[in-house]
């Protein structure tokens, strides 16, 4: 790893005054899961790493009934999935934080980090840039191996996939994330989020140069099932290929309302209004879940290699309708 | 280039402190200025676990922790695992059981095994396999390591 300055400050007001105007140029180290391995390929160089976890206010969890879930942006993937809380209530964030498959990663990988983390396109993470282009500005992807890219929002330049495991079901829950930056706080909506960037200088979050993340906040469920369910080669340590979070307001088995995410499919997480208007004021069967998956991927597009992704997008959404149905808060 | 830093931390219930560069990794500190060896790099990218260690009661890849993190912690390695003059049964299964061949995975196997073990004394042969899903081993096909920690569960 090449050299840095190194800076653990303990309030946040101290860790956005060392950020600078620049992507790239400084760092911040939460877990380090994707930073530290950036750092050691050569792909993420900082002159300056600030590590937040001496900053007190960013860790712990708590909840009411009445203002929902504040997770800090530290809390550990373990400590979200262990929370009985978030298991009862909000089980679609703690089966997301389950498919991480590591215990070591779940230990250290924090919620911040799991939204923030870089994407995980071969190319990417090869040196290519951000949007994987030759020196000509041709994408390397679409003639390239693209078994694991993107099936929805790909008309380009990026064709990666979101890499969270926790954004989904965070969109699909209405929850809004808080930045921090040297003009105070400000809230963003999960959803707004992400974004999918136009050049390899962007990022792929709507966090500005000189913000962190120091919180997420999930509204009470109002009753909604909630259930993440994620398609994976295997069942150890591995990301998945596609999953679907969804939130259902039932009424018996009847579903007055819906919102379903597509999680590793498109560069931001992928919202599906068609499915969840398709789904709204049915009754959930077997087929219907499933019919709904089809009506959640209607408009993808395969790329040379991918398009079994389309398939695994579609069981996803109806198992994570059908877990939903079944148990979930 | 940024001086050294000063880390004081508690290795296997030792309190120690060494000077390391930021960009040295806590897996670096210990095999390099610790001496502890023990403790294996393999991919030195988070993937494969040979560098497992417990830190304040978790299992961490130590190749994707700096050492300058290490400070007030508490670290156990595979040095410490053993009792005075006597094996820790989950080596002592291993080493009865053949759970290993080039032993280059060994080490990050007891360490996560023992924490796995330490919180759920009775774990079934799945839950072994996922919590074992971040040490990956080249040569067993994993078997024999998965009935060593079966086998010293039941002790």
């Amino acid at each position: 790893m090449r050299a840095f300055e190194y800076a653990s400050p303990t309030t946040k007001e101290q860790a956005v005054a060392l950020l600078n105007n620049q992507w790239g140029e400084t760092e911040v180290l939460a877990g380090g899961m994707d930073l530290l391995s950036l750092m050691k390929d050569d792909v993420t160089r900082p002159g300056r790493v600030i590590n937040i976890k001496e900053i007190k206010e960013l860790h712990g969890l708590q909840y009411s009934p009445s203002t929902g879930l504040r997770i800090g942006a530290l809390v550990t993937l373990q400590e979200l999935l262990e929370n009985e809380t978030v298991r009862k209530e909000y089980p679609s964030l703690a089966q997301a934080a389950e498919g991480v498959t590591s215990p070591q990663i779940r230990d250290l990988g924090t919620v911040g980090g799991d939204l923030c983390q870089r994407p995980r396109c071969w190319y990417f993470r090869g040196g290519f840039g951000l949007l994987a282009q030759d020196s000509s500005g041709k994408s390397l992807v679409l003639e390239g191996e693209n078994k694991y890219h993107a099936i929805l929002g790909n008309s380009g330049p990026a064709y990666f996939v979101n890499p969270s495991s926790l954004a989904p079901a965070l969109i699909a829950l209405g929850a809004k994330i808080r930045l921090f930056g040297p003009k105070g706080a400000r809230d963003v909506a999960a959803g707004q989020f992400f974004v999918t960037p136009k050049t390899n200088q962007e990022r792929e979050y709507a966090l500005k140069t000189n913000e962190i993340v120091t919180e997420l906040l999930v509204p009470p469920t109002g009753g909604a099932r909630n259930a993440t369910y994620e398609v994976r080669q295997k069942e150890a340590l591995d990301w998945p290929l596609a999953a679907a979070a969804v939130s259902l307001k039932m009424s018996g088995k009847n579903v007055t309302s819906a919102r379903i995410v597509l999680g590793h499919v498109a560069p931001v997480p992928w919202p599906v209004p068609d499915a969840e208007k398709f789904l709204a004021g049915k009754t959930v069967s077997e087929q219907v879940a499933q019919d709904t998956g089809g009506a959640a991927v209607t408009g993808a597009k395969r790329l040379s290699q991918n398009g079994y992704k389309v398939q695994l997008a579609r069981v996803a959404v109806k198992r994570a309708i059908l877990r939903a149905a079944e148990g979930g808060a | 280039m940024p001086g050294k830093m000063r880390v004081e931390t508690t290795v296997n219930g030792e309190a120690v402190e060494f000077l390391c560069e930021p960009r040295q990794s806590l897996l670096e500190c210990l095999r390099d200025i610790l001496s502890l060896t023990g403790t294996k790099e393999g991919c030195n990218d988070g993937n494969c676990g040979a560098c497992t260690v417990i830190m304040d009661g978790r299992i961490v890849t130590s190749c994707l922790v700096l050492g300058v993190e290490a400070e007030g912690s508490q670290i156990t390695t595979i040095e410490g695992i053993a009792g005075a003059g006597r094996l820790h049964p989950i080596q002592q299964a291993f080493l009865e059981g053949a759970a290993l061949q080039c032993g280059i995975c060994t080490p990050g196997f007891i360490v996560a095994a023992k924490a796995l073990l330490d919180e759920n004394p009775n774990p079934s042969e799945h839950e072994i396999r996922l919590w074992l899903a971040n040490n990956l081993c080249r040569c067993t096909g994993y078997d024999k390591i998965v009935r060593a920690v079966q086998s010293a569960a039941a002790i």
